[in-house]
């Protein structure tokens, strides 16, 4: 199975306007991405962890091709994004089945689109509730599913039409802590049964080492990759709990210190703001 | 004491998350529900008793203020003898057509409005100067324009009724939510796709809405330019009975507008419910 990602000295920006009460008026460039390069490979699950606001769902975006880059540029199987395609799905943090269907019926949507036939549809729409163990749910509508219940469906939607990729941008963030926990370990579980090549976005560290078999940490402001951390863990034992081992402690306290790093560092960035130095002024 | 808003919202019950866990719905004592219905119905029987009671009392003039029992014997009459039907079908007729013909207009209107960036800001200015314009203060233009036959009847019903519905129809579109949107883009949906599977079921609440204000706006407008010019209908016949002081009559046919009114108003409620089931 497919599913190479290769991001390659990506820069994005956007135009912005400051909030009012900040020095400074009129439109600026904000850059929110710079000379970012970050490499997934086939079959992987890379976690991408940073600071809230350091472009970790731009990044997100440029994969799933609902942006483009301003320069560099983003391939996937060697192949450059233009747009969006069936061949990645995505996961988004927010709700977004369609209320006005079942469970089932969101599954189904996404079928519809890739052009499934009917018979077809449903059965494999059941088989995809089904790994997400939702298959005597598959009458409801979204609002009569719990949170965690609704993200599953939107995973089963998005693995239904069978991508290389699977995108998820911090998909159990809205979650209560046992309910993320068990998410994850069923996360791990579809992944390693299907194979797909899943790139995850999440601001928390825990989630960030015990899902990713790297760990990209990202810096804000320019968001860029600084470091990737290789995460060597035995998460297939459901006996034991990975998440008090003291290696996964050590991960996680690696990962705690390369953004405490930037936390300080962004304090200082803040302060080059106001001289002008990072955000070009424009008009 | 009597229960206060305030008692009655922050009452102790079962919260969502418990009754999903147990899989039940809050429900009420069957007391509680009957004391509601006696109440509700108690201001309808209060209404009627003063209606009948105080002309009788000579409260108020009985002749310009015909006691209930007086109007229902007219209005019973008027039901016999047809002559209240071939007025109500008039207006009926007309709030059909019109009221009909704005909802073809104006759901694909507002929809194109929202959908295209440069219609939206084009028509934005002009809709707010039509919208803002009463539509009765407009009636004596359409008279002259297509003389006081059904047209211009059916074309003021029409009018006032399209503003309602095109505005929520526009804003139903433009605020669907950004993540379905980005949804159906991930998943490689056509713009007409996308249009009919994700906006327009997810705009319909906001367009029945205007369809509902709409449907009131009807039977008023309506009344008015019966009133104003026509030979037939509710409206003519109110004000042709009191200039001719058939003032039992003429209440008669207020309670028909008034029912009227109800019936459209219960009928889209209703469409609404069939249509947004899914709603929590």
């Amino acid at each position: 199975m497919a599913g190479h990602i290769t991001l390659t000295g990506v820069r994005q920006e956007f135009w912005v306007r400051p909030e009012s009460g900040r020095d400074g008026k009129g439109l600026h460039r904000f850059l929110a991405l710079d000379e970012l390069d970050l490499e997934v490979r086939d079959g992987e699950l890379v976690t991408l962890v940073g600071p809230s606001g350091c472009g970790k769902s731009t990044v997100l975006d440029l994969v799933a091709g609902l942006a483009r880059p301003a320069t560099g540029s983003v391939r996937l199987d060697g192949e450059e994004v233009t747009g969006p395609g069936l061949d990645r799905g995505v996961v988004f943090q927010q709700y977004t089945l369609l209320p006005w269907r079942s469970a089932l019926g969101n599954v189904e949507f996404a079928l519809e689109s890739a052009g499934v036939r009917r018979a077809e549809r449903r059965e494999r729409a059941r088989h995809y509730l089904d790994l997400v163990g939702l298959s005597d749910f598959a009458g409801r509508y979204p609002h009569e599913l719990s949170g965690g219940m609704k993200q599953r469906v939107a995973i089963a939607r998005s693995l239904s039409h069978e991508p290389e990729v699977l995108l998820m941008d911090e998909p159990y963030g809205a979650l209560d802590a046992q309910t993320r926990e068990r998410l994850q370990e069923e996360l791990i579980g579809i992944w390693q049964r299907t194979g797909t090549t899943i790139l995850f976005i999440t601001h928390d560290i825990e989630e960030a080492v015990y899902l990713g078999q790297r760990v990209a940490v990202m810096s804000a402001r320019p968001g860029r990759i600084k470091e990737l951390v290789e995460v060597d863990l035995d998460r297939t034992s459901t006996s034991r709990d990975v998440r008090s081992t003291p290696e996964f402690a050590r991960y996680r306290h690696r990962v705690w210190n390369l953004l405490r790093e930037q936390t300080v560092s962004v304090a200082g960035a803040d302060e080059r703001d106001k001289n002008g130095k990072e955000v070009e002024k424009v008009a | 004491m009597p229960s206060t808003l305030i008692a009655e919202r922050t009452e102790a019950s079962l919260n969502p998350r418990q009754a999903q866990s147990a899989r039940v719905r809050p429900g009420r004592q069957g007391r509680a529900r009957v004391l509601t219905l006696g109440r509700t119905t108690l201001g309808l029987v209060l209404l009627a008793a003063i209606w009948e009671f105080a002309p009788r009392a000579g409260l108020v003039d009985p002749h310009f203020v015909t006691p209930l029992h007086e109007v229902l014997k007219a209005w019973w009459e008027m039901a016999r003898d047809g002559s209240l039907w071939h007025q109500t079908e008039a207006s009926l007729r007309r709030i059909g057509t019109g009221f009909g013909l704005a909802i073809l207009v104006g759901v694909p209107l507002g929809a194109a409005i929202a959908w295209y960036r440069t219609i939206r800001e084009v028509t934005t200015p002009v809709l707010e100067v039509f919208r803002n314009t009463a539509p009765l203060a407009i009636l004596p233009v359409f008279m002259l324009v297509l003389g006081i036959g059904e047209t211009s009847k059916d074309a003021i019903v029409c009018y006032a009724c399209l503003f309602p519905i095109v505005l929520n129809t526009v804003s139903g579109v433009t605020n669907v939510d950004r993540q379905l949107l980005r949804t159906a883009r991930v998943l490689g949906l056509s713009p007409v796709r996308t249009f009919t599977q994700v906006v327009l079921p997810a705009a319909l609440p906001t367009i029945f809405t205007g369809i509902r204000i709409a449907g009131a706006t009807s039977v008023l407008v309506l009344i008015a330019a019966e009133m104003v010019g026509a030979t037939a209908g509710l409206g003519y016949f109110i004000n042709y009975a009191q200039m001719n002081y058939l003032i039992p009559q003429m209440y008669a046919a207020i309670l028909t507008t008034t029912f009227l009114g109800l019936v459209v108003n219960y009928t889209l409620v209703g469409l609404e419910r069939r249509f947004s089931r899914w709603r929590a």
